[in-house]
């Protein structure tokens, strides 16, 4: 049985239609190439939308103190220096002008007295620095992005799911993909692939994220031959909602603390006290989700095992302006009026620092013509990610992965070839689920695999208990090998789990590999066998390699900073605040 | 699709009555206050009992124009009110059944329109309609003061207050908050200007005239509906008077 | 606790297709998406429903319940009580499967509307009374509920001569952006059909960001289109001010 499909050839393909896969195909696109962005969702609905609080760049709008050396610092510091210095430092110096240019693409974002762009203080950045549009800063953005793409000459396809990278002489050649509305298949052909779609945030229960992050681009990529990093480091917001259940891990934006939120437990004490006194609410989200985490542990968390949140001390009309989404989505989800009484928060997860390795200035993944951007790529952030960070790292690397793949593409000759055969085993794969009574439920392997995470690989860790989770995943691996989709390939939902949970399956092997082997505690890695952050270990990532369909675990060396960065944390303090002389 | 009984749409409205409570309560209004003006059109001649002149009469300066007395005054306010926003939804969903409410099907019919084409393109000069309305009530505020002026037994006039001072006091008030809240008038005092503040920051003039009607905007239905009750009850008010069904109250 | 829901899942496609009844055991504080994912998972996996984010920020759930334009994330099944929740696709765009509708016109306008064309490079320099205006506007998440609504779409078919209330945001969204340079007058006149809407406001009731789209959106570029085509003296003091 051969089954017809589409055929698309362009220069460069980018994988991913939220803000870094936007990014990177108005900057390919700029450079003059014939460019495609593939999404599985629709235009404009992608995981970035639900980023609130706002996107970190030291444009010192309201701190003039504040530059690119003290974003250097934070993101290094909050990363426990495993972070791609490298990465942080184009970072740290692009974040200003990427913000700008949305401006200048039509972004509203919300004023200063003096009318330039306001900042908003936020945990762990030693400056007002989050640029932002009240409680819904991610949705300006892609909304800004989606603008900006339809003016520009890039083919946008909408629901549709690539399921595997094709490799000829060892060089990125394409993807296939179906259209989610009638399952036909397309084989796209390109000269590179930019993979931008996101994180993994789906493989555990409590999650504020949305059906998509099912790290089906990370996973497509590692089976093609990239290596992932970092892997282990699987952030937990501290603030989700807790009750009801129906609504259990969706988020509450740090904005709340950022406006000025207060942490109490059942006792009414502000436990943040006890935990990092000088920061306290506003300490980096690690530190709080596992303060918080630890108070329920004690005996002294909320009713459904949370902690309270207090932002009523600041008046109705100050919290409607500034969190109108937050008050509008306790009262409708949680009928809670959170300006006349507290709220119940817990962790979630939130955020995958690890991914896919690339280059700090392209992108470039280890195999030839393959780029990475995004939630999906590892490096920037390190073993924790700052609030604001994603925003602008979707902005910086989605654009330096699309100037990669220009500089790419016009460095190598010729176009690499995909082969029928190749194709046509692919679509069956796909394909073998579709129809079949009897299988396994892709609901229900999702379910356990998230039950697994949950225990085995959640906030805190154990040897034994990542090792037990590993061997349950390993089963549930040969599980997924049987999945069945019942009915047809008109836009059917159980067929599209299938590949999610199959992606899911693949990365959540590599985190709990990562996380065996990182025996200790940094980040948002917590080990209750290894409490301490060691040195050692402060010097290697973990890497993980696809040999022969089987996940290989390796070390790599941090790259170490250079003198003149180092400096910067010879200081006594963040940059700004010691040049100024100000008490941090 | 055929549209089956159970998704007969909006069906309720906010304040749980059936959807189609409103567009008939609409009809019947505007039906009771229409019929109410032809029979003063058609059927009275005067609308001043002593110092008090009915909203319909006002003014009585005809400039020489000979028309019925009531005609002379009412198509001004009438055609404001016709091309009104707010007049607009209520009439298209009660007469016009474009729709009846939220979600309830219409009759597909080939040819809607809109506002693209005559007679509602006409709905385009609502603002030209306001200047005329504006110049009514001028003539409204004379009368409202003149109700506070009574003729004196043997000549002269003195200040005073009675129930139909305040009745047009009132009346005319709420036709100047009607008038005020405007969409027209919110558009014209500054909501067209791209720009609402100065070079140094500060709010330009035409952003707080902007931002005080746009408060009043908000109520502009309340506006509309209490107006026109309001002149429907001034003119009942003096009519009964001037048929002696009852007596002025004076209050001084 | 063992209270049951009923609900009523359109089940169809192009060709179309009938409501089916299930029924499944009630948590607290659960919404219609809820729901019909716990349909999903245990009674008919093809059940299909567009969805991301489950909490309001992505506009992807628009459905009918109950007769009512609404957000599956965003109603509560406790909202119902002792009544079947029906729920049905959009009726305004065509079906393709269940709830999933074909919304894809909607993009194409999108890329119709001249883009937003700033007169100098940003920093600007804007104050927040400027932009609360539009800043209204772009809360709109394109759930695509007020196209889905408005009768000129939904009973005329007119899709071909109006745009409907999201193309008209977007529109007063650059309009009124205090460092737009481009004119959509004539393009909301002509093609986009602004007086095709005739401000009944069904638009506004049913945006679940509370936009109010009418009065502060299309009565507004309505005013615009009369600054230019219906009034002369006005169009002779504006260019005499300038």
């Amino acid at each position: 049985m051969s089954e017809n499909f589409e055929r698309h050839a362009y220069d460069i393909l980018i994988i991913g239609s939220g803000g870094a896969g936007l990014r990177a195909a108005v900057a390919a696109a700029e450079g003059g190439a014939k460019v495609a962005v593939l999404g599985k969702s629709l235009l404009g609905k992608a995981h970035t939308v639900m980023a609130e609080g706002g996107v970190a760049a030291s444009l010192g709008n309201v701190d003039p103190a504040d530059g690119w050396e003290t974003h250097f610092y934070d993101t290094m510091r909050s990363g426990h220096f495993i972070n791609n210095y490298k990465m942080v430092e184009v970072f740290a110096k692009e974040a200003p002008d990427r913000v700008l240019e949305l401006e200048q693409w039509g972004a509203v974002f919300d004023r200063t007295p003096e009318g330039r762009i306001m900042q908003r203080p936020f945990g762990a950045h030693t400056f007002r620095r989050l640029a932002h549009v009240g409680d819904r800063t991610g949705m300006e953005i892609i909304r800004t992005m989606e603008q900006k793409i339809l003016t520009v000459n890039v083919d946008v396809f909408q629901e549709i799911t690539a399921t595997k990278l094709f490799i000829d002489n060892g060089r990125v050649a394409g993807t296939v993909a179906y259209y989610r509305e009638d399952g036909r298949f397309a084989l796209f052909t390109a000269k590179a692939v930019v993979i931008a779609t996101g994180g993994w945030g789906k493989a555990y229960k409590v999650t504020s994220n949305s059906w998509e992050s099912t790290g089906d681009g990370a996973a497509l990529a590692f089976r093609a031959g990239a290596e992932l990093v970092d892997m282990e480091m699987v952030q937990f917001h501290p603030t989700g909602m807790v009750w009801p259940p129906g609504v259990r891990g969706l988020l509450v934006t740090e904005g709340v603390r950022g406006e000025g939120g207060l942490l109490r437990n059942s006792e009414g004490e502000r436990f943040m006290e006890k935990y990092d006194p000088q920061r306290m609410e506003l300490s980096s989200r690690d530190v709080v989700a596992r303060s918080i985490y630890k108070e329920v542990q004690a005996g002294r968390g909320t009713p459904h095992g949370g902690a309270w949140l207090d932002i009523t001390h600041k008046g109705p009309e100050y919290i409607k302006r500034k969190l109108p989404g937050m008050y509008q989505q306790f009262m409708a989800l949680a009928d809670v009026d959170i300006t006349k009484t507290k709220f119940e928060v817990g962790p979630t997860i939130h955020y995958t620092m690890g991914g896919i390795k690339v280059d700090a200035l392209t992108c470039a993944t280890n195999v030839p013509g393959l780029f990475a951007a995004g939630e999906c790529a590892g490096g920037l952030h390190g073993a924790n990610r700052l609030g604001g960070n994603s925003l602008a790292d979707i902005l910086v690397f989605g654009k330096r992965a699309g100037d990669g793949a220009l500089e790419f593409i016009q460095g190598h000759e010729g176009t690499p070839k995909v082969e029928e055969a190749e194709v046509q085993a692919e679509i069956e794969r796909v394909l073998q689920p579709v129809g079949q009574e009897s299988g396994e439920n892709p609901y229900a392997l999702h379910e356990q695999l998230q039950e697994i995470m949950a225990n085995h690989a959640g906030i805190s860790r154990n040897g034994p208990e990542l090792e037990q989770g590993l061997q349950k995943m390993l089963e549930l691996k040969e599980r997924a090998k049987s999945m069945s989709a019942p009915g047809s390939r008109t836009f059917n939902p159980g067929w599209h789990s299938v590949h999610d949970v199959r992606n899911m399956i693949t990365l959540c092997e590599a985190i709990i590999r990562g996380a065996i082997e990182r025996k200790e505690s940094r980040g948002a890695q917590w080990r209750l066998d290894h409490p301490d952050e060691l040195e050692e270990y402060g010097k290697i990532n973990f890497v993980h390699k696809m040999e022969d369909g089987e996940v290989k675990t390796y070390t790599s060396p941090v790259a170490e900073m250079t003198a003149e960065l180092q400096e910067l944390f010879q200081l006594g303090a963040a940059p700004g605040i010691a040049k100024s002389g100000k008490k941090e | 699709m055929a549209q089956s009984a159970e998704t007969i749409h909006g069906s309720k409205s906010k304040s749980g009555a059936a959807w189609w409570v409103e567009p008939y309560l609409t009809v019947l209004a505007l039906g009771l206050f229409g019929v109410y003006s032809l029979w003063l059109v058609f059927f009275q001649h005067t609308g001043q009992f002593q110092n008090y002149l009915s909203p319909f009469f006002s003014p009585t300066e005809d400039w020489g124009i000979k028309v019925l007395p009531a005609l002379w005054v009412l198509w001004a306010p009438l055609l404001f009110r016709a091309t009104c926003y707010y007049y607009r939804k209520e009439i298209y969903r009660g007469f016009f059944h474009d729709p009846m409410a939220c979600g309830v099907p219409e009759s597909r019919r080939k040819f809607y329109f809109g506002e693209t084409r005559f007679p509602f393109i006409w709905t385009n000069l609502h603002r030209w309609f306001w200047y005329i309305a504006l110049v009514v009530l001028v003539f409204l505020w004379i009368d409202a003061v003149k109700a506070f002026i009574f003729p004196v037994a043997g000549g002269g006039s003195t200040f005073g207050v009675g129930l139909g001072s305040l009745i047009m006091l009132v009346n005319v008030s709420l036709l100047t908050m009607y008038s005020l809240s405007c969409h027209a008038f919110r558009h014209l005092v500054g909501g067209g200007s791209q720009k609402f503040s100065c070079a140094d920051g500060s709010p330009t003039t035409r952003y707080k005239l902007w931002n005080t009607v746009s408060r009043w905007n908000e109520k502009h239905g309340l506006f509309a509906w209490v107006s026109m009750f309001s002149v429907w009850f001034t003119d009942v008010y003096i009519r009964l008077l001037i048929y002696g069904v009852i007596h002025p109250v004076r209050f001084f | 606790m063992a209270e049951e829901i009923t609900l009523s899942v359109f089940r169809g496609d192009r060709s179309g297709g009938r409501e089916q009844e299930y029924k499944i055991p009630a948590v607290p504080g659960m919404v219609v998406l809820d729901a019909l994912h716990y349909i999903q998972a245990h009674q008919a996996p093809d059940l299909a429903v567009r969805w991301n984010c489950k909490a309001a920020h992505c506009g992807s759930c628009s459905a009918e319940i109950n007769g009512s334009a609404k957000l599956l994330c965003k109603t509560r099944v406790d909202d119902y009580t002792d009544e079947v929740i029906h729920v049905r696709p959009m009726h305004t765009f065509p079906v393709i499967k269940d709830l999933v509708t074909d919304v894809s016109w909607n993009y194409e306008k999108l890329r119709q509307i001249p883009a937003f064309q700033p007169a100098i490079k940003a920093p600007f320099t804007l104050h927040q009374r400027d932009v609360d205006r539009i800043q209204e506007f772009r809360k709109c998440i394109e759930c695509f509920l007020c196209q889905n609504i408005c009768h000129v779409l939904r009973d005329h078919s007119a899709k071909d001569a109006y745009w409907g209330p999201r193309m008209m945001i977007r529109m007063a969204e650059l309009q009124m952006h205090p460092l737009d340079t481009a004119d959509r007058i004539d393009l909301l006149k002509g093609s986009a059909g602004i007086g095709y809407c005739n401000i009944t406001k069904c638009c506004t009731v049913v945006c679940p960001q509370g936009i109010n789209i009418t009065d502060n959106g299309i009565i507004p570029l309505k005013e615009r289109v009369a600054d230019k085509y219906f009034d002369p003296l006005g169009g002779l003091v504006r260019k005499m001010h300038k």
